[in-house]
């Protein structure tokens, strides 16, 4: 436990110790209250549906943006040999690596916090779909980002692993889109749309909070941590 | 303190090490000297738990590398190859960070850091990120990190390189105290470094091990062995068969010495292993009253010995 809690200490703090962490706040809450106001006003309608509608499309950039670094800039350091030569499991060292991650996640959702505070003061929206919404963005954001870190560990140049890190998590939102599911036999439509990392966000927002979309999450992040440990294992081979 | 037991380590199709043993007493300081892509850091790796090998094991402080390899990872400090960082941290928060992984109290990580700063030469560097460093300092940090938790055990991959002569110097002499109490492995191809620091080496090529001693000891062990040379003005025809009758003389080769003197012979006398026959010959000398002018011994270096056993 302590092990995993001097990763994480480490890994959240060079966030900020660069300048990325700043850009990529401000790009967010800017990009978020953009979506926003301008949904807003035109509905005239005091909700955060507009935001949280396109909020899965702005994790797609965003969050693997976040995790690209983790495990490729060890690689490229060449500190994965420091790392891994320390007393520390590698599971200790891939759950404080992801805890960091989501937690900064977790804090730039939680500056998204002017727009509540906006819908609340100009109307008088439903609390339910709003707790739903960010818990929902919370959970989506912890599979996006265990896709994005898999990704990394893949590759030492950060680009790739970005790159990568998106098309892993397009492909999986996309399976659970209509775009896909109007195409598939509708045995199989159930499935797809399970399977979506869409479906389950928005199944969440609407304030409904049903256990099988909070197990599809953690799912999602506990087979991507594990494959992640596969590929460090990686290192050992041939 | 070290066993190693038949290592094999492949890479495709190329052996980077093949089969090798050997043990390392508690308190020793153990040289790998080889050329690059011999084999030593592939072997360190393996021993820190970095990769496994193909084949064979090892036990450090009595713990396998393979099922106890955390015990084993807690009890060495490691210097990888060329000290890689953490360029963004700077220096204080990237000891602090090793010192939490190594599970030093939190009451005495200041203390332990304040003295490993010392020791390392690193209070002018304290306030810069590692990033802004040179690579001499950033040695010193890759130092500072592995031995920040006391080990008993310290494995340096080639600790001194990107250092300046005097850095070199620091380090070495540094390496030397540390070995007092602690068993050390450093590697290198730097010849006179092993001689300068170890107790023992190692020497490695293409992954096998050729020569295993003391810096003494391989040197005694080379062909060719040691040669006398002498110099002997106005020597007369049959100064070789005198020279020859010495007890422990192989061999002699005679040349010319000087452009002035022409009568003067310089004779290189190949001497069996072990035996100095200076003093004969000096004797032989002085009763056939001949001048000399030279007399030297010359023993087979390191260099010869590693350029015989890796070429």
């Amino acid at each position: 436990m302590n092990d995993v809690l001097a990763i994480f200490r480490r890994e959240f703090r060079s966030y900020f110790d660069s300048p990325v962490a700043y850009i990529f706040i401000t790009v967010f809450l800017v990009l978020a209250g953009w979506l926003f106001y301008s949904g807003f006003f035109i509905m005239n309608f005091a909700s955060l549906r507009s935001y949280f509608d396109l909020l899965p499309w702005m994790f797609l950039f965003f969050v693997p943006a976040v995790t690209m670094r983790l495990w490729s800039e060890e690689k490229k350091l060449g500190t994965m040999e420091l790392l891994m030569t320390l007393p520390v499991r590698d599971i200790d060292v891939v759950i404080g690596k992801f805890l960091a991650s989501f937690s900064f996640m977790t804090l730039t959702i939680l500056l998204t916090f002017p727009l509540i505070i906006t819908v609340f003061a100009l109307g008088n929206p439903d609390s339910g779909p709003i707790i739903g919404g960010y818990l929902g963005a919370i959970l989506m954001g912890g599979a996006y980002l265990s896709i994005g870190m898999f990704a990394s560990s893949l590759n030492e140049n950060q680009i790739i692993a970005f790159i990568l890190g998106v098309v892993i998590c397009f492909g999986l939102f996309m399976v659970g889109e209509g775009f896909v599911l109007m195409r598939v036999p509708g045995s199989w439509a159930a499935f797809f749309q399970y399977l979506g990392l869409g479906s389950h966000f928005r199944s969440i927002g609407r304030g409904v909070i049903d256990s099988r979309d909070i197990v599809y999450y953690f799912s999602v992040i506990f087979f991507f941590l594990f494959m992640n440990l596969r590929a460090l294992e990686s290192r050992k081979g041939h | 303190m070290i066993k190693v037991k038949g290592l094999t380590k492949r890479f495709g199709n190329t052996l980077a090490v093949r089969d090798i043993s050997f043990q390392v007493p508690a308190g020793q300081v153990l040289g790998f000297l080889g050329p690059n892509g011999a084999g030593k850091t592939t072997t360190m790796r393996i021993l820190t738990g970095y990769m496994p090998a193909d084949e064979g094991t090892a036990t450090i402080a009595g713990f396998d590398i393979y099922n106890q390899s955390l015990e084993v990872r807690k009890r060495i400090g490691y210097l990888p190859e060329s000290a890689p960082l953490y360029l963004d941290m700077d220096v204080p928060d990237f000891l602090t960070f090793i010192a939490r992984i190594r599970k030093i109290p939190l009451h005495n990580i200041r203390a332990k850091q304040d003295r490993i700063v010392e020791m390392c030469g690193l209070k002018t560097v304290l306030h810069k990120k590692i990033g802004e460093l040179s690579k001499g300092y950033r040695q010193r940090v890759g130092l500072a990190q592995a031995m920040i938790h006391d080990p008993d055990i310290l494995v340096l991959d080639e600790p001194t390189s990107g250092l300046d002569p005097n850095q070199i110097v620091e380090i070495r002499e540094l390496i030397r105290q540390l070995g007092r109490e602690k068993t050390v492995i450093l590697s290198t191809h730097i010849l006179p470094e092993v001689t300068a620091t170890c107790d023992r080496i190692l020497i490695i090529h293409e992954g096998r091990l050729v020569a295993d001693g003391t810096p003494e000891q391989l040197a005694t062990q080379a062909a060719g062995d040691a040669t006398l040379w002498i110099t002997v003005a106005q020597a007369p025809p049959d100064a070789r068969d005198a020279l020859i009758r010495i007890h422990g003389v192989k061999e002699i080769t005679v040349s010319r010495s000087g452009d002035d003197d022409r009568s003067s012979q310089r004779f290189g006398l190949r001497l069996v292993n072990g035996i100095n026959p200076a003093s004969d010959v000096f004797r032989c000398a002085v009763d056939n009253g001949w001048t000399l002018t030279e007399l030297r011994t010359e023993s087979a270096t390191l260099e010869d010995i590693f350029a015989k056993l890796t070429t």
